[in-house]
């Protein structure tokens, strides 16, 4: 067991943005022939570095296409980096998006287990979870309903209830706090909180300079794919400010 | 070597740690399929038997075949169907699924291998379901008397087929799979591909009937369909145990068998390296 939930060494990222969508075999050889595949080169991280020590919440921040979404895609293991190396340590829950491992014909108990198999959970281990995610989600009897007749809310309600009953080591939030009405929302800030207090390591993405100086210990500022700031939060988030009054 | 064990060790403690996602996989996509049908499940049974009449009803009565040549004719379309029908739901679900998953496949990490993997264990499981159907068609005859089935002890043997066309489904599934990310076009083609499949198996007819020549050009052809020699041992396997009494089924042809074996596994090491190489690309396609 290292001392770092996540390790990330020298991480870039390329996307081929082709400009016209080539999704059919004939264009594809008949581009290939006239020599007319053309891509645009896009690094969305260039060379990231950066580790978080086991039990600290680091804030994610920087503007609208710096690369945070595909930071956390990398570290959640869904995108694998063009170079370098993201090394991980224990169960990881991204909050990408919540409910994204859904499936919207089966009822909300048939995707709790589902979900969370997609963790690694073991149907038993759910089992014993199971009254207090129904419980928290506040779902009731809609809980044997399909999914696809539930509300948005609802969903995210249920995704957040099984991502946190589970206990993760790692948790990667993308602004879901959100999530549902205010009542939820005070219920979820709580567990959240309890969480941290736990020792979880926590990724935590934000525009807000308040939130991640109050959640987090750590932070860092992704710029064009680069990073360029890597502190304490107090110190990031007041270099975050300046960015922000520059721009 | 330390190497090449180690990287056996992770990807052994990955299946373990997402067995239960396949198998939760594998139960979701059973319980789907006949979701919101009024009869369910019982689809698994009705639809072959359907099948099984009506293609009997088409090649007895339009046709003309009887079953002088093949022991009951019903009970040897519907053996030959049923394993085609398995190898062609398992290869074309397994085909789409990474596609039909693409949500998922962005935003979780997950052993892309599972989706397919589950795909085909579960047209495995309806497969082998539905061979009560078989059982029950076959008891049908007997207690009729008319043209029975004799059932003998070697009917252990379509274990051998069947396993074959597991591997083999699994092989072309993750061929399949990772090619349609890229081209869609392959879903099109697979299509009419099976329809072709369909003809060069012998399901209708029995090879005997062809009248071609041993060693022609077309004989070979048909041979080099591993599906050929696969239906035909599942066959022999349930209805011709008694060769004594069936004069016209020496079918136990253990080169078709090797060689169908042989196919099976170079389909899934080929599969198998051909999805590793490409899955991380995946996400950039679908």
């Amino acid at each position: 067991m290292g001392k770092y939930a996540i390790e990330a060494d020298h991480v870039s990222m390329r996307f081929n943005i082709n400009k016209e969508g080539v999704d059919s075999a004939k264009e594809y050889f008949i581009r290939m022939v006239k020599r007319d595949l053309h891509y645009t080169e896009f690094w969305a991280l260039k060379d990231v570095s950066f580790k978080v020590r086991k039990g600290d919440h680091m804030g994610v921040m920087g503007f609208n296409g710096a690369g945070k979404s595909t930071l956390l895609k990398t570290i959640a293991g869904v995108l694998k980096p063009t170079m370098g190396t993201v090394t991980t340590e224990g169960v990881i829950a991204p909050m990408l998006e919540l409910g994204a491992g859904f499936n919207h014909n089966y009822s909300g108990r048939e995707n709790i287990f589902l979900y969370a198999a997609t963790m690694g959970f073991s149907r038993k281990f759910i089992q014993e979870k199971y009254e207090e995610i129904v419980d928290f989600s506040e779902l009731g009897d809609f809980i044997d309903a399909p999914i696809k007749s539930y509300s948005s809310g609802m969903r995210a309600r249920l995704g957040f209830s099984i991502a946190t009953s589970v206990k993760p080591e790692v948790l990667i939030l993308d602004e879901v706090l959100s999530v549902g009405d205010a009542a939820f929302r005070e219920k979820s800030e709580k567990r959240l909180q309890n969480l941290m207090g736990d020792g979880v390591t926590v990724l935590y993405v934000s525009h807000s300079t308040d939130r991640v100086e109050t959640l987090c210990n750590k932070a860092i500022i992704l710029s064009h794919g680069q990073l360029i700031a890597n502190g304490d939060s107090s110190d990031v988030c007041a270099m975050y400010r300046e960015m922000v009054k520059k721009r | 070597m330390t190497r090449l064990k180690r990287a056996a060790r992770t990807h052994i403690d990955n299946f373990k740690k997402y067995r239960f996602l396949l198998r939760e996989l594998v139960g979701k996509n059973i319980k789907l399929q006949y979701r919101n049908s009024v009869l369910g499940v019982f689809w698994t049974f009705l639809q072959p038997l359907l099948m099984m009449i009506v293609l009997s009803f088409v090649f007895m009565q339009v046709f003309g075949k009887d079953s002088s040549q093949t022991g009951n004719y019903p009970v040897y379309l519907l053996c030959g169907r049923l394993l085609y029908q398995f190898f062609t739901s398992a290869t074309k679900r397994a085909m789409t699924s990474i596609r039909r998953q693409a949500s998922m496949i962005k935003k979780v990490y997950v052993p892309k291998y599972i989706y397919p993997l589950s795909e085909v264990l579960s047209a495995f499981v309806t497969f082998l379901i539905s061979l009560t159907v078989l059982a029950v068609v076959i008891a049908y005859f007997d207690i009729r008397n008319s043209d029975p089935v004799h059932v003998t002890w070697r009917v252990v043997f379509v274990v051998v087929p069947i396993l074959i066309t597991l591997v083999l489904s699994l092989g072309v599934g993750m061929i399949l799979a990772t090619v349609s990310v890229f081209f869609k076009d392959v879903e099109n083609i697979y299509d009419v591909f099976t329809t072709l499949l369909f003809y060069m198996s012998p399901i209708v007819y029995r090879p005997s009937m062809l009248n071609f020549e041993e060693g022609s050009i077309q004989l070979r052809v048909l041979k080099a369909n591993p599906l050929y020699g696969l239906i035909g041992e599942f066959r022999a396997a349930i209805m011709y145990g008694d060769e004594v009494l069936r004069p016209w089924s020496q079918s136990w042809d253990m080169n078709l068998m090797y060689y169908a074996a042989g196919f099976a596994v170079a389909t899934v090491i080929i599969g198998f390296l051909l999805f590793y190489r490409n899955q991380d690309k995946f996400i950039l396609y679908i």
